[in-house]
């Protein structure tokens, strides 16, 4: 580890590429990338199992509906969804994002109101799986 | 932004169908995001609110403007999971041959308005 790095022989002056030559990765990037692709497999399985379930529902009253959420491997699933797509989504919009938004401090607001967005998102589907499965409505 | 010579970008290129199935990758995935899952929330909090909020939820999803959502959406769904899964394959270092990479953007697109068409064949059958 002799060699210097740019950083080290000339400090923090040059251009941004020149400024990170030499230091390696960030050693953070592969966790989203790997989030996006856990998260999709699990949108496969989970909301596959949700267009499969709306097929073979035999109507879509609200007896029906209520019905087949109540029970408890669909409450697990629909309860599971919120997490998993939310989840998706946030990372999918954040790519979004930093590929459009090009000023530091609308990229900084946009990201806000999408960690805001699925977050409330997500604990309001939650909240409203509860009620379905515990509730007396 | 500094201002600085751009590299050529759309309008310069002949467009393939691995471009298509690209932005097609991003906007169903958007479409998913700004409109499927809200929709699904609203679905969600009407089942849990009582019979009135879901007939209200009925009525504009049942009206012809919302199947076309609806469908839009089934659309988008199948789309993005055909061209998702194959990410997942070019993720593993197949596919990008030119011929091949060409026949499974076309593949994937086609397959994903198939699923829809399937779908919806199915909850008129079932």
């Amino acid at each position: 580890m002799g060699q210097k790095t740019t950083l080290e022989r000339y400090g923090d002056k040059g251009t941004a590429l020149g400024r990170v030559r030499g230091l390696g990765s960030a050693k953070s990037g592969t966790h989203h990338w790997l989030m996006q692709r856990f998260t999709a497999v699990g949108n496969l399985l989970l909301v596959g199992f949700l267009m499969i379930s709306l097929v073979l529902l035999p109507n879509y009253s609200w007896i029906t509906v209520r019905g087949w959420l109540a029970q408890p491997v669909p409450a697990t699933a629909l309860a599971l969804i919120m997490i998993n797509t939310f989840w998706h989504a946030r990372l999918g919009m954040q790519v979004m994002i930093e590929d459009y938004v090009d000023s530091p401090g609308n990229k900084f607001g946009a990201l806000l109101l999408v960690n805001l967005a699925v977050i409330g998102g997500a604990a309001f589907g939650l909240v409203s799986i509860a009620r379905i499965t515990l509730g007396t409505v | 932004m500094a201002e600085r010579p751009l590299s050529p970008h759309l309008q310069i290129w002949k467009w393939g169908p691995h471009m298509l199935v690209s932005i097609l990758h991003r906007i169903t995935g958007n479409a998913l995001a700004f409109v499927g899952l809200p929709l699904l929330l609203w679905w969600l909090g009407a089942i849990a609110s009582g019979p009135a909020a879901y007939d209200t939820f009925l009525g504009v999803v049942g009206s012809i403007p919302g199947v076309i959502v609806l469908i839009g959406l089934s659309w988008a769904f199948f789309n993005h999971m055909s061209s998702g899964l194959r990410h997942f394959v070019l993720d593993i270092g197949g596919g990008y041959e030119i011929e091949t990479n060409k026949r499974w953007s076309v593949g994937t697109t086609t397959i994903g308005i198939l699923l829809t068409v399937a779908f919806w064949a199915a909850i008129a059958l079932f």
